[in-house]
């Protein structure tokens, strides 16, 4: 295959704009790469500031957001400080939410939360990273806010009709984390054995939890 | 002028379809639910989103419904419910 | 009554759970949809942004993919803020395609 792997790591402004095997489809895909070349040419950004931003995305997983559950499960202080103030709780692990408010919403014995953000795809993108691509889906945005136990059940949770499903549209400046339980039997685990329970999904409200099988 | 509610008020969201940007989803317009919290006052979204500076501030409330109440036909539980976060604006009292 | 973004509640198909990994170029736009948003710039904001993407129309909104549609909200910002032209844009898209044409990079 002919060199042409990403030259954009250099400090001038070729565009080698592609990681090997990435191919360009059809005219909006140009058109990304066309805004790109021309804004760094007018110096409204520049290549490293670009790469400095995909790496910024890049250094955000949903484990952020697992080691703050699993602090919350196993501290109790840390946990009052999550669901009064979540903004200011996360700093402790170094996140900044921005312009946009944490609100940590708890999952009880009679309470389940699931996230959504019908009009668009609001996510707690500083805490958990870039939203997966069901999340932005049509199909998710569309249903769960009128069929949200068939949706769960998509995703292998079944809630007993006793449990209240709570839906939460993120519709203006919140972002929403869901707390799940605490699965039994992991009282002996340590914070960074629990951080490993909390999958992305748990922390949208479409799954939860187990303890680690024995 | 904001309109100020509380949690516990029933309230009910405009059943208006102006032009523009909007963040009160069509899905709830006009229906009936609950301040459950008071988030404080934001940016109006509709100003912001033509590049003013979304003054005056509006406050914002997160407003629980019940799905049977959105749902008529609602296949489950009659206490499974959804909170939407809604501006004042759209906010009428009962 | 209904914009083509606001689309609670309606009938859908089950939810394709497949992971799917970003690709370089979804994470570019990503990225440039930060930048010309962050304080340095404020170029459009948040809200802007998500006008320029509900505006795109009902046909475009359901065909383009997630990130086509930054894509095509960006341009209009960037028109319409009066940092690029069209016949810019224009002409730097007929000259990338070239160039991938010439490496073998395109596929239409």
């Amino acid at each position: 295959m002919a060199d042409h792997t990403a030259t954009d790591t250099g400090h001038d402004h070729t565009p080698g704009v592609f990681q090997k095997d990435e191919k360009v489809h059809g005219y909006y895909h140009v058109l990304g790469l066309a805004l790109k070349e021309l804004l760094i040419e007018k110096d409204v950004v520049t290549a490293e500031e670009v790469r400095e931003a995909i790496e910024l995305r890049d250094a955000i997983s949903p484990a952020t957001g697992a080691q703050v559950v699993a602090r919350s499960w196993s501290d109790p202080d840390f946990h009052l400080r999550l669901m009064a103030d979540a903004n200011t709780a996360v700093t402790e692990f170094g996140i900044n939410m921005g312009s946009t408010v944490l609100v940590a919403v708890e999952n009880t014995p009679e309470v389940h939360n699931a996230i959504v953000c019908t009009l668009c795809s609001c996510y707690p993108r500083a805490l958990l990273g870039l939203p997966p691509s069901w999340y932005k889906s049509r199909d998710y945005r569309s249903r769960v806010v009128r069929e949200p136990r068939a949706v769960l059940a998509e995703f292998g949770t079944a809630l007993a009709d006793g449990v209240e499903v709570r839906v939460h549209d993120s519709t203006a400046d919140m972002r929403y984390l869901v707390v799940p339980m605490r699965p039994e039997g992991t009282e002996n685990l340590s914070e960074q054995e629990l951080a490993a329970l909390v999958t992305r999904d748990c922390m949208i409200g479409v799954a939860v939890p187990n303890a680690p099988q024995t | 002028m904001n309109v100020e509610f509380a949690p516990g008020d029933q309230v009910r969201v405009r059943d208006d379809y102006p032009p523009g940007h909007i963040r009160t989803p069509v899905f709830i317009r006009g229906k009936t639910g609950t301040v459950t919290r008071v988030f404080g006052e934001f940016g109006n979204p509709e100003l912001l989103a033509i590049g003013r500076d979304g003054n005056p501030k509006k406050t914002l409330y997160e407003v629980r419904f019940k799905q049977c109440d959105i749902w008529p036909d609602y296949d489950g539980p009659g206490t499974d419910t959804i909170d939407v976060d809604i501006y004042n604006h759209w906010l009428e009292k009962l | 009554m209904r914009a083509p973004h606001d689309i609670g509640g309606l009938p859908g198909d089950a939810i394709d759970t497949k992971p799917h990994d970003l690709t370089f170029w979804e994470k570019q736009v990503d990225a440039l949809h930060v930048l010309i948003g962050d304080d340095k710039r404020r170029i459009a904001t948040r809200d802007e942004n998500r006008r320029y993407v509900e505006s795109l129309g009902e046909d475009v909104y359901n065909t383009l993919g997630y990130y086509e549609r930054w894509t095509a909200a960006m341009t209009r910002q960037l028109i319409e803020k009066g940092i690029l032209t069209q016949d810019e844009i224009d002409a730097k898209v007929a000259e990338i395609r070239a160039r991938l044409e010439a490496a073998g990079e395109i596929e239409e």
